[in-house]
């Protein structure tokens, strides 16, 4: 790490002369930057991995035959990529990447609540991967990342239970992670930092945290069940003995439905902090965009019924269920508006974490109305299984988590290695991420709503233009993906000094150095103002300010 | 639980040294009461993911007791009771010891904790060896015995009447205590006799795992009150580890009446 040119002591700097003592300072570090540098490493691999699995989905689906893989090959490519995406990514992503790093600072803290156990925590999260990727390399899995039974417990001749050991200890990965948040947010705040003066991300990742700690055991034990009955032979969902593989839905959704909220939240958190350093303003309705988040937390327990309209559960169950899915849309929607009411008469500069978060409004606002869509019964059964659903939650999980990830990863560069990434090509990607995603997404909603289902590695001939329209805009999103890991790799080295506070944004952790030291705080910060308080007069002082040639 | 956990002790000094407060208290917490206060909240936040990791047992016990009421209450008289009852108490007064030890460990009486948490440790054993035996007594019946010394002997092997091994070779015997049954009487057959014992085992066999891990922390605990670390000023993990003992406890409570006393 060439950080020698930067000043101060900060947590990147070695005391270690030797490889020995080095990869001892790495890989048994308690210091939570040093956890979520390594897990901003592993988690980032995973993506490029799923990233491949998609590509080579693509690839097939330019032609209506089935000429690159057979559909058995087919169906591992997409198991792959919805495990390593969803598992290995975007659960943990925001979370452990940038919630690691940002929690302690947030507060006013030292260091997480249960260091070591924020360190256990990575190594779970590698061993689950590591028995995710051997799977892979012997063959894959071909349930699809739902593993719905009984054809997972019983059919399926593939490497269901390595898969799932993997999927299994991930989730106390993000277990012991929602714990240490808890406890971290609740007894780790300096002196002064109330509740409502804690930056929104912090809300976010409390929510998320709830939903973790409640929701991942379920899945556990389900895995678990799903497991046994493979190993044992006979199982607790095996329709022949009275089971019910319907009860695997259902325990599988208890899990999966809030997990997407797991995915989402710590993003809607990013965003809040990036729409207000942006338009320096403090965040309009800060205690509803808080309280949404929790309020999101909450719903997003009770709706799991919404994925299981055409599994045969009773049809009131449905409309219950499609009820309390449109639910859901009220908290989400609080959050939209608060944001574009944050940007009215703000002094909005269109710096790279900007663009990503403006594109996150747009881009979830699609994904979560055709949510809606979907949460309505008879539109659901239209259009059950088929590219509109996948169109959606790419809105959702692409268009919205990962666009916050890469915004906040931008955002937080500067504080995390000191140096500031290229603007000029971090605009660019921006760009070409949010044109590209709307090019390989938006098709498939159309394909989607003609009747193309998912899964499926064969199509008719009419719906090859759209297909194609889709594969190539997956290649130009994959550019704009490979972009920023080169720019943001060379800006290590070659990236001018960021300075404590490069975006001149409120909140403390721009108040220690950057990158911060070893211990965060040399003295134990005492808080006395609300979160985002910028002058009030900030945008009209901006506007005297500039000149032509200033950043936008 | 007292160790530093600075990486680069040349600064970890820096703000405070450490005369004002014992060698347990970990550099990132301000106060000994903090750092009490989240290492409790930590163990209940983790109870709360053990209540979810079983509670998708029982909602598939609820389901398909819903399902097959009259099935459950013929097959739970084919659970050894007695044992289970003893098992019970065995467990309630465990609970009760890991209590006095917590009281002691406050008062600070190292010697008085290490008795207590031995005694704990020998009912959980007790527990263990019990559900081993109804364990073995399951396996026994469908080689062919009536009990698991006859089995380890090899003696009096007889026809194999009854299998409460979920699998090929279940075989739900024709009931004695009931009068008639709807019990198939070809071993193998697929039955829902066949979930409530599969359910028995992954249940009871989920909580003996816990349990195992019940007796690795009570382990840790008596090492580190030899060691001396446990004072009246610093007992937290006997605290924490005491909470964890009865969440075993109470999860027993709620099984027990559930698979031997539904009939």
């Amino acid at each position: 790490m060439a950080t020698t040119a930067l000043p101060g002591r900060n947590y990147l700097e070695e005391d270690a002369t030797t490889i020995g003592a080095w990869l001892k300072a790495w890989f048994l570090t308690v210091d939570h930057k040093r956890i979520a540098i390594l897990y901003l490493l592993s988690i980032n691999f995973f993506f490029l991995l799923g990233g491949l699995a998609a590509s080579v989905i693509r690839v097939e689906l330019i032609t209506p035959q089935g000429d690159l893989l057979s559909a058995d090959l087919y169906n591992r490519a997409f198991t792959l990529h919805g495990i390593i995406m969803v598992f290995f990514f975007l659960i943990p992503g925001i979370p452990a990447v940038l919630g690691n790093f940002l929690v302690p600072l947030m507060i006013g803290a030292r260091d997480m609540a249960f260091p070591r156990l924020n360190l256990f925590s990575w190594y779970l999260y590698m061993a689950g991967g590591i028995f995710a990727l051997t799977a892979a390399i012997f063959g894959g899995v071909d349930t699809g990342w739902t593993f719905y039974t009984p054809f997972s417990s019983t059919y399926a001749n593939s490497n269901v239970i390595l898969t799932i050991t993997g999927a299994f200890i991930m989730g106390f990965s993000s277990i012991t992670t929602g714990v240490n948040f808890i406890v971290t947010i609740h007894t780790m705040r300096a002196p002064g930092m109330t509740w409502f003066r804690l930056p929104l991300f912090i809300w976010a990742s409390y929510a998320t945290s709830l939903i973790i700690v409640l929701a991942t055991p379920v899945i556990g034990i389900t895995l678990l069940l799903v497991a046994i009955e493979r190993l044992w032979g006979v199982g607790i969902f095996d329709p022949a003995l009275g089971g019910d593989p319907l009860l695997f839905q259902h325990l599988f959704w208890f899990y999966s439905h809030p997990a997407v909220y797991i995915m989402i939240l710590p993003g809607f958190g990013v965003i809040s902090e990036l729409i207000a350093a942006f338009s320096r303003k403090r965040i309009f309705g800060y205690e509803f965009i808080a309280f949404s988040s929790m309020a999101i937390a909450l719903l997003g327990f009770l709706v799991w019924g919404h994925h299981m309209f055409v599994s045969g559960q009773s049809v009131y169950a449905g409309l219950v269920f499609s009820f309390l899915t449109m639910l859901v849309a009220i908290p989400s929607a609080i959050k939209v508006f608060n944001w574009t009411a944050t940007l009215y008469k703000g002094s909005i500069s269109y710096r790279t974490p900007m663009l990503y978060a403006l594109g996150f409004i747009g881009l979830f606002v699609i994904g979560g109305l055709t949510g809606i869509f979907l949460g309505i019964v008879a539109i659901n059964i239209h259009v059950t299984d088929t590219y509109f659903v996948v169109a959606h939650f790419h809105y959702v999980m692409v268009g919205g988590a990962i666009m916050a990830y890469l915004g906040g990863i931008h955002y937080w560069w500067p504080k995390m290695t000191g140096r500031m990434y290229n603007e000029v090509w971090g605009g660019i990607s921006a760009l070409i991420i949010f044109v590209g995603f709307n090019m390989t997404f938006f098709p498939q909603f159309i394909v989607g709503y003609l009747g193309m289902p998912r899964r499926y590695h064969v199509y008719p001939q009419e719906f090859q233009v759209l297909h194609v329209l889709s594969s190539a805009g997956a290649t130009i999103l994959a550019i704009g993906f490979i972009i920023p890991i080169i720019y943001l790799t060379i800006s290590l080295w070659k990236g001018a000094i960021a300075g404590d506070n490069p975006w001149d944004a409120t909140g403390l952790e721009w108040e220690v150095s950057s990158p911060p030291p070893t211990h965060n705080f040399t003295t134990t910060p005492v808080v006395t103002r609300e979160a985002y308080d910028y002058p009030p007069d900030a945008a009209e002082v901006d506007a005297a300010n500039w000149r032509p040639g200033s950043p936008l | 639980m007292a160790t530093t956990t600075s990486t680069s002790s040349s600064h970890a000094h820096a703000d405070h040294g450490h005369a004002d407060h014992g060698p347990e208290l970990q550099h990132h917490f301000s106060t000994a009461a903090q750092q009490k206060e989240a290492a409790t909240l930590g163990m209940w936040v983790f109870l709360v993911t053990e209540v979810m990791l079983f509670g998708g047992i029982f909602m598939a016990y609820a389901v398909y007791r819903w399902a097959f009421p009259d099935i459950w209450a013929e097959a739970a008289y084919h659970l050894n009771t007695p044992l289970g009852t003893i098992n019970t108490v065995v467990l309630l007064v465990s609970s009760l010891t890991v209590a006095l030890a917590v009281s002691a460990a406050e008062a600070g009486k190292r010697t008085r904790i290490i008795q207590l948490i031995v005694v704990t440790m020998l009912l959980g054993l007790a527990f263990l060896g019990l559900k081993a035996y109804e364990y073995s007594e399951k396996f026994a019946h469908c080689a062919g015995y009536s009990t698991p010394i006859e089995w380890v002997t090899n003696t009096n092997q007889h026809a194999v009447y009854e299998c409460l091994v979920p699998g090929q070779a279940f075989l739900f015997p024709a009931d004695k205590t009931t009068g008639a049954s709807n019990a198939p009487t070809v071993a193998g057959q697929p039955t829902p006799y066949q979930l409530f014992f599969l359910l028995y085992f992954i249940a009871t066999g989920l909580h003996a795992v816990h349990m195992l891990i019940g007796l690795a922390i009570m382990s840790y605990l008596v090492f580190i009150t030899w060691r001396g670390t446990i004072s009246s000023t610093y007992f937290t993990p006997v605290e924490i580890g005491g909470l964890y003992w009865h969440l075993i406890d109470i999860v027993w409570v709620f099984l027990f009446p559930l698979f031997y006393l539904v009939h």
